[in-house]
């Protein structure tokens, strides 16, 4: 079982952020309010932003160790992030937005036609040809699954990719990646606001505040249903 | 009417652009991408050509591309002719007036494709160079051919500079602006109005061009 360890620490301007996690295979929530430091945590994992002292290593494998000198670059990495924006690249169609992260040892055909069985899975394999500028939510939101999951990633870290999404969909595409995360078996971070959400998807549950881990359990050690964790900021 | 300088203009003008557009599209990108240390006074070098008179301009090129400088030393035993008073030269000279465009506009345009797409390109297995190439030139695109076509406008109607490293040399590097003026001082002035026209519409052209480029990638976004 391949485990990802999180310690590190990074300070900017008045924010200290200071965390130590670990994550198994399957689904982890990261709870907490705005300004916890959940998307830096996720960030930090995946390479785009680098920590003032720490260790993060997949199992043996030691992705960054500030004191021993170790640092991966991000791209060889190999996580599938999704962003709250998405992130689709505007110039590129569906298919060849969710061939980009495949590697290029395949040929271009091959990868295409790949692309194509994703976008169905994810029930976009209509679009395959279109632009995301053409996409509604839920559409630019399947896409952007099928584009993260393309990459045989080693670790999925998910920044409330749901957010924007009414409640049906969501639920939908919840089950969607649980099962999928379940078939690649690596660990998972999934940034949420909705306590529904993190009930739904969550095999553990860490919850941030401040830059520090209050609390790691269950979804029993979520706050009460119905309650966000802005207080009731964000519509359900 | 000799439309010779006029070709010589959009040969010496082309060439300059593609010079400005290597040189200039690298530095625009480090400048927009990359974080080092002397990043500001580079940005005031590429910067300097809009601002420096066009003579103190030409006497460092001259210092530096002239028959005794290490340059043009090394060019002249190559290729067996000077950089100064050539086609070469006013190739160079008019480069130089369009590097500020490039750079500062290339910038712009790089700086101007949201971070989250970078983003997104390196988390998917990007180097950042393909990232670069892949993701970051081609949502910038626009603004880099509006960068491109000033730099041209620029070189088009380089004066100053040219007449400095290159001389005024019927055929050779006697383009159009120069050639307006010889015309103008010789009082024969009908020989001008021609170029005085294609200069204007060109220029005029290209900044109405350059308007439409960014006004629309303003909307896309």
């Amino acid at each position: 079982m391949t485990v990802l360890d999180v310690d590190v620490a990074l300070r900017t301007g008045a924010f200290t952020l200071e965390v130590r996690l670990s994550a198994t295979p399957g689904v982890t929530v990261l709870f907490g309010p705005s300004g916890a430091g959940k998307s830096t945590v996720l960030a930090l994992v995946s390479g785009l932003a680098r920590p003032d002292r720490g260790r993060i290593a997949l199992g043996d494998d030691v992705w960054l160790d500030r004191a021993a000198g170790v640092e991966r670059p991000v791209h060889l990495r190999k996580v599938a992030y999704v962003f709250q924006s998405l992130a689709l690249f505007p110039h590129l169609t569906a298919v060849e937005n969710t061939a980009y992260g495949m590697g290029r040892e395949a040929p271009r055909e091959a990868r295409a036609a790949r692309a194509r069985e994703l976008l169905a899975r994810f029930h976009v394999g209509h679009l395959a040809d279109r632009r995301p500028d053409t996409f509604s939510g839920g559409e630019a939101q399947r896409v952007a699954l099928a584009r993260a999951f393309a990459m045989a990633p080693r670790v999925v870290l998910m920044d409330e990719p749901f957010s924007a999404l009414d409640h049906g969909l969501r639920r939908e595409l919840l089950g969607v990646v649980t099962e999928i995360v379940k078939d690649l078996g690596v660990p998972t971070l999934f940034i949420t606001h909705h306590v529904g959400e993190a009930e739904t998807i969550a095999e553990r549950v860490v919850l941030l505040e401040k830059g520090r881990v209050t609390g790691v359990g269950g979804a029993d050690i979520l706050p009460e249903r119905r309650a966000t964790a802005d207080g009731g900021g964000r519509p359900p | 009417m000799d439309l010779g300088p006029l070709a010589l203009s959009l040969q010496i003008a082309t060439l300059a652009t593609l010079l400005a557009a290597v040189v200039g599209l690298s530095v625009a990108t480090l400048l927009a991408n990359v974080r080092f240390p002397g990043r500001d006074i580079v940005d005031v070098l590429f910067t300097a050509p809009l601002v420096l008179p066009p003579t103190v301009l030409g006497y460092f090129l001259l210092v530096v591309l002239g028959r005794r400088s290490f340059i043009g030393e090394l060019f002249e035993r190559v290729t067996g002719h000077t950089i100064v008073f050539t086609r070469t030269g006013a190739v160079i000279a008019a480069a130089v007036g369009a590097l500020p465009f490039i750079v500062r506009f290339g910038r712009a345009a790089l700086e101007g494709v949201d971070a989250v797409y970078m983003h997104a390109a390196r988390t998917l297995g990007a180097s950042p160079l393909r990232a670069l190439f892949t993701v970051q030139v081609p949502l910038a695109r626009r603004g880099i051919v509006a960068a491109l076509m000033l730099g041209f406008a620029r070189s088009l109607g380089d004066f100053g500079v040219t007449l400095m490293v290159a001389g005024d040399i019927p055929g050779e590097t006697r383009t159009a602006s120069l050639a307006i003026y010889g015309a103008i001082q010789a009082q024969r002035e009908g020989e001008a109005y021609a170029l005085v026209a294609v200069l204007t519409v060109a220029s005029l052209t290209a900044l109405y061009a350059v308007g439409k480029l960014t006004r629309r990638e303003r909307t896309v976004r």
